[in-house]
């Protein structure tokens, strides 16, 4: 990273064009301020980590074990491993390819493209030069091959915003970050075409070259050389006016010729600015002034300084993060590469995300969000808050609890990490994101579902407090006021339920027939967890058959303070062996439901009393 | 025979020899299967939680193989509850529906009842046939004793997975026959597995399936042949951590029903997802 540093400052000493002291000066602001941000983000792997035992680990001993991972790495088997990622994955891109074959078309034309021009234009001065002692950016081929890599981006840029068009309002989202980063893009190339457009048509231009570099030339010789540029190479000039004789065209080819050719080749070969220099035909005058042209260097040229300095804060920080992490992802795996490397790779991953929405596309309880609006369940959306969240950020309660819904909207299919074309291994991310949100005591009732089945049979230590006290939380939270009146006193508050709570009941297609309950308790004998306790209403609370009647009562606090609901398997045993085919595990369903909305109600009527 | 297959969310990275096994014997037993990109979650884990969010997800995944004109094909029994459970909401009218069929159409989707979800063990029983798969079996598994495990979403409630009879079940204890094990009667025949409270009540869900462990080997059972990922899971793990220290044979194991009818099809047991000899006995 120095080293870079090193190598973009004499760019600001001998960045020649500018002629002013303040270009100079804003090359080398932008290249502070890219070289702090890409210190302020590279240290962020090393400081900043998910999970607890992640965080025993100080910040000297990551940085100590990645310098041995990655020396340790060019001296084994891995470097093969990584050799080959490299260049299937991050410069051939084939996991893209393997899925969406117009997103890796979109991000071939631009990171191929924008690599060479970033290195053959921008930089031309110091690599280019440097290969061929006769660069002129004004000669093929590199005239040719900058229109050729700049209308590649333009396509890319086009595809990107194409994508994000088609997509609109599904799935995956468009951030602001994404318009920023795609808008200096497209202003960088864009600036750079009209630039290079305008000069095509300008006579001023014209001028300046003539009188700079035409020794010993007469007039008639600068007439028909003008007469040459204008019939040949779409100068547009007012002081000459075709069709042209011949012999002055022929004298005007021999200047051209002697003066002209040795640094430049036909401006036709740039064939994306001529073409649109033919556009600007009739302004011509106006836009080749030297003020105009003055204007859109000086737009170019800020363009892609503010591109420079904005990159370490922006998704274009994925050019240094993504193949790292594809590299690393090809030869770390948990449990068996350093517990210290595998913390910073994790942060790492987070900024190695282009959100580039695979994952969403592709994740399979998405669809919960046509229910459920929140937009934390897609996993494109997860990262940017989950990168607030460990660098520390003041999450408010709300916050927390909605990002926690969505980190436990996941059945742990894998299908993220499978087609993650940055090779992020979000699976574990999710897990591990997940246990640092439950230390913040904020109930989620999703662990009262099979999505808690995974937690519970990877747990460690299933007696670790760290395990159970958010089932804890999330049961006392849904039980309200602790046990109900029935357990305590052995007496039942006769208080009913409002109306409007049974017609939400009612309101189900198959929870309306509770009123056709005899009390024969066919159903708590036939379920197995009532079979399982030799005292079963101290565990549970009411059983089956008593919510089956208490429902006829309208006793809504007794009912959804049942802990019978929460250890209800959901097996059927109880509505299959009905004598009167009352649904009671579909009623027991809704009620389920209703307590879960009811709990969620009063957490957010809670945390609107104390903001 | 072509169908759409529906990949459970649980076998794709916790159980990936629940796939590799079905996909195998499906193959062997000449049924072509699709891989459809788009398909969601089954909606199954969001049923405590959300109905409608539950049964959209099913509905979803039936429009979309009705889409293909495909009947959608599960190897669990969770999915296959759920979208049951979806498929009879769409054959009613309800606001619930209606609603759910909007934002579908949203997408271009719809389900009209055309194509049907079915159970790994529904195809191959009902529509294969006892006596087809019989011809092709090559290795029998004689003395091998089985407590075989239905799972609950398979038979309940039976006016919607239209299965088999709740309580009198016999459609698996044939197929488990075809392959020449025998299929022993055990008291807990029926009961859930407990995967339902794992995670939630990790003391009753264990507990539950020590009970369905010990009443097979009471009944002398060299195995519980299990057809649905989560039971698998389950037994899998709780068997771990109810022996763990202690002797193996104390529990008997869980088998799955695609490998063992994979091995007695023929197929080899590294397409089964098998270790070499993993079968307690027979063969």
């Amino acid at each position: 990273m120095i080293g870079l540093v090193v190598w973009l400052i004499p760019m600001a000493n001998e960045s020649g064009e500018g002629p002013f002291m303040i270009h100079k000066v804003l090359v080398y602001v932008a290249v502070f301020v890219f070289a702090l941000g890409l210190v302020h983000r590279v240290s962020t792997w090393f400081r900043v980590s998910i999970g607890e035992s992640a965080g025993r680990i100080p910040t000297g001993t990551r940085v100590a074990a990645a310098v041995r991972g990655i020396w340790g790495s060019f001296f084994s088997a891995d470097l093969r491993v990584m050799a080959k990622t490299f260049l299937l994955d991050v410069v051939l891109q084939l996991r893209l390819l393997g899925q969406d074959r117009l997103r890796w078309a979109m991000h071939m034309c631009l990171f191929g493209p924008f690599l060479a021009l970033l290195l053959m234009h921008a930089l031309g001065r110091f690599t280019t030069a440097a290969v061929f002692p006769e660069y002129q950016s004004t000669l093929n081929p590199f005239l040719f091959l900058r229109n050729f890599f700049g209308v590649l981006v333009i396509v890319g840029v086009g595809l990107a915003l194409l994508r994000r068009f088609l997509h609109r309002g599904t799935r995956p989202r468009s951030s602001a970050a994404d318009g920023y980063a795609l808008g200096i893009l497209a202003a960088i190339f864009l600036s750079g075409f009209l630039l290079e457009a305008t000069s095509i048509t300008s006579i001023s231009a014209f001028d300046d070259m003539v009188e700079t570099y035409t020794m010993q030339a007469d007039e008639e010789e600068i007439a028909s050389l003008e007469a040459y540029w204008v019939s040949e190479f779409g100068l547009v000039s007012l002081r000459v006016r075709g069709p042209f004789a011949p012999d002055t065209l022929s004298r005007g080819r021999s200047a051209h010729e002697l003066q002209c050719m040795q640094c430049h080749s036909s401006p036709r070969w740039a064939f994306a600015s001529y073409t649109g220099s033919r556009l600007f035909k009739p302004f011509a005058a106006g836009l080749g002034d030297a003020s105009t042209r003055d204007i859109l260097w000086n737009l170019h040229f800020f363009c892609a300084l503010l591109g420079l300095a904005y990159l370490p804060f922006s998704k274009m920080f994925h050019i240094f993060a993504s193949p790292l992490s594809l590299l690393a992802n090809a030869v770390m795996e948990k449990g068996k590469s350093d517990p210290a490397n595998i913390a910073t790779r994790q942060i790492m991953e987070l900024d190695a995300c282009t959100h580039c929405g695979a994952c969403t596309e592709r994740c399979s309880v998405a669809v919960a969000l046509e229910e459920i609006p929140n937009v934390h369940i897609l996993p494109s959306e997860k990262i940017a808050a989950i990168k607030a969240f460990v660098v520390g950020r003041k999450l408010s309660v709300s916050q927390i609890r909605t990002l926690q819904q969505g980190m436990h909207l996941c059945t742990n299919c894998g299908r993220c990490t499978e087609v993650c074309p940055v090779g992020i291994n979000l699976a574990d991310l999710w897990v591990d994101v997940r246990e640092a949100l439950l230390e913040k005591s904020v109930p989620e009732f999703l662990l009262l579902s099979p999505f808690a089945v995974r937690r519970g049979l990877t747990s460690d230590n299933p007696d670790d407090d760290r395990y159970k006290r958010p089932l804890d939380l999330a049961m006392r939270a849904i039980l309200q006021e602790g046990e109900p009146d029935l357990l305590k006193d052995r007496s039942i508050s006769l208080e009913p339920g409002s109306a409007h709570w049974l017609a939400r009941l009612n309101g189900s297609l198959r929870s309306n027939n509770y009123s056709e309950c005899y009390r024969c308790m066919t159903c708590s004998n036939s379920c197995p967890v009532v079979r399982n306790y030799p005292n079963p209403a101290e565990v549970l609370g009411l059983l089956p058959h008593q919510i089956m009647h208490s429902l006829g009562l309208n006793l809504r606090e007794l009912i959804l303070g049942s802990r019978m609901l929460w250890s209800c398997l959901g097996c059927y045993q109880c509505q299959e062996n009905c004598p009167q085919c009352v649904r009671v595990a579909d009623i027991l369903f809704e009620l389920k439901n209703l307590a879960i909305a009811r709990a969620h109600e009063r957490l957010a009527s809670d945390a609107k009393e104390r903001p | 025979m072509k169908i759409a297959l529906l990949r459970c969310c649980t076998t794709s990275t916790a159980l990936k020899y629940f796939e590799l096994s079905t996909n195998a014997v499906l193959g062997a037993l000449g049924v072509e299967f699709i891989d459809v990109k788009e398909f969601n979650c089954c909606g199954y884990p969001l049923k405590n939680y959300n109905l409608k969010a539950y049964l959209h997800a099913s509905a979803r995944n039936l429009a979309l193989a009705e889409q293909r004109s495909l009947d959608l094909l599960t190897m669990c029994n969770c999915c296959y509850g759920s979208l049951k459970r979806a498929q009879h909401l769409f054959s009613e009218d309800s606001t619930m529906k209606n609603e759910i069929r909007e934002s579908l159409d949203r997408e271009g989707l719809d389900y009209s009842g055309r194509i049907e979800a079915r159970h790994f063990l529904q195809v191959v029983h009902d529509s294969i046939g006892i006596e087809a798969v019989g011809k092709q079996v090559v290795r029998v598994f004689k003395g091998f004793r089985l407590a075989v495990h239905y799972g609950c979403h398979i038979l309940r409630p039976r006016e919607i997975v239209r299965f088999d009879s709740p309580f009198a079940p016999t459609k698996f204890d044939k197929l488990v026959e075809l392959t020449g094990a025998e299929s022993v009667p055990w008291a807990a025949r029926l009961e859930c597995c407990g995967s339902p409270m794992m995670g939630v009540n990790d003391e009753l869900s264990i507990d539950l399936t020590k009970t369905k462990i010990s009443s097979a080997k009471a009944a002398g059972a060299d195995a519980i042949c299990v057809a649905c990922p989560y039971c698998e899971y389950q037994f899998q793990k709780v068997r771990k951590l109810v022996v763990a220290g202690s002797d193996p044979s104390s529990a008997p194991p869980s088998i799955l029903f695609a490998q063992l009818l994979g091995l007695s099809l023929g197929i080899e047991e590294e397409r089964l997802g098998m270790r070499p000899g993993q079968f307690p006995s027979g063969g």
